[in-house]
């Protein structure tokens, strides 16, 4: 009883601010991480092919020049609704057996005043955090600073949390 | 025998053919809807959300967590996370190596037009090198990009509680209205930036 509290407070603090959050209650051997290594290897690669990670397509994408940036998101999200639809639906478990669980979001005034600091980051990098990986990784080496400071970003918010408005 | 030579001939063509085709810069609809398999995949593959921000919480969590509530949980349940992004450093190396498109990136004339007036004319790589690179870490401008840049995008993100994965595509997958103003709030900042601000950053 006590662990199960212990946990379901961890389980919490993770999901705090989060929209990426583990949900699953098994527990793997490391090797059975190695699956979300190559899907990410996938993505990476549709990443680059696709210049998502371009500094020059996010310019166009605000400035209203080029649609590319506006189907890859619209059609990335229309597979993704039809896809938790039926998952839903048709209450599809895991590989493992296990059901499929979502934690709904709750609003705060976070995703106003955090939504348009980071629309301003992304403007000027030309990345979403993504992308950061994705840009290092095509060779463009200096963009470890852009990830560094976007990982101190994130320490200095974890810091002074709760003084700021949600 | 001969049939059987041309044969081979013509599934050596077809394979360059295909190499060829996969180097081109690859188009919305192939990109976008492999990008939403994502969705799915994540949640069929072990009950994970798909989220890419949160790799950063857990890094401060795991190399600096400081007795910060907010990096006081368990890092390893989400080490998931850190693998895919991982993945998708390697994925970025993949395709430049084996499937790099040879010619300069293709933007909009209006585009070169404006970026050429700030001395921005290499379009070799996904990132203006002009701006981008090592010694203009130590300008005002190369300052401004990547190093303000990059904290606005840490901060900003996880303030939000999410990124254009989380958020846009995640949360918009469940239907999810915090996500959708979440991602108004993206594209408000990043037009904002893009026409108002960046142009003046950029002339610096």
């Amino acid at each position: 009883m006590q662990q199960n509290i212990e946990n379901n407070k961890d389980h919490d603090m993770r999901s705090t601010d989060a929209m990426c959050i583990n949900e699953s209650q098994l527990e793997h051997k490391w090797y059975h991480k190695m699956k979300y290594l190559v899907l990410g290897i996938l993505f990476g690669i549709v990443f680059v092919k696709a210049e998502i990670v371009s500094w020059f397509r996010i310019q166009e994408m605000f400035r209203l020049q080029s649609f590319h940036m506006y189907g890859v998101i619209g059609s990335a999200v229309a597979v993704g609704i039809v896809s938790v639809w039926l998952i839903k639906k048709f209450n599809i478990k895991t590989i493992y057996g296990e059901a499929i669980t979502i934690s709904p979001k709750q609003f705060n005034k976070g995703q106003i005043f955090g939504g348009l600091i980071f629309g301003l980051g992304w403007a000027i990098t030309g990345a979403c955090p993504g992308p950061l990986f994705a840009q290092i990784g095509a060779g463009t080496s200096v963009v470890i600073i852009t990830l560094l400071s976007a990982i101190a970003g994130t320490w200095v918010y974890g810091y002074f949390r709760e003084k700021l408005p949600h | 025998m001969k049939s059987k030579n041309q044969l081979e001939i013509f599934k050596i063509q077809n394979k360059i053919k295909m190499i060829e085709f996969l180097k081109q810069p690859w188009a919305w609809y192939v990109a976008g809807p492999l990008i939403g398999l994502t969705v799915p995949a994540l949640l069929i593959l072990g009950n994970k959300t798909f989220g890419i921000s949160s790799s950063l919480r857990h890094l401060c969590a795991l190399c600096i967590p400081a007795n910060i509530p907010f990096f006081k949980y368990d890092w390893k349940k989400e080490v998931w996370n850190l693998f895919f992004v991982l993945g998708i450093f390697l994925g970025g190396a993949i395709a430049i190596h084996f499937l790099g498109n040879p010619d300069p990136i293709i933007v909009h004339p209006k585009l070169s037009a404006e970026l050429a007036t700030y001395g921005i004319t290499n379009y070799n790589h996904l990132l203006p090198e002009d701006i981008i690179n090592w010694q203009s870490l130590f300008t005002l401008k190369g300052f401004l990009i990547m190093v303000v840049g990059g904290f606005l995008v840490g901060f900003g993100t996880r303030y939000a509680g999410g990124c254009t994965s989380g958020h846009t595509i995640m949360g918009l997958s469940n239907l999810q209205l915090p996500s959708l103003i979440a991602s108004i709030c993206f594209m408000v900042g990043g037009f904002l930036m893009a026409n108002f601000i960046l142009p003046f950053i950029l002339s610096l």
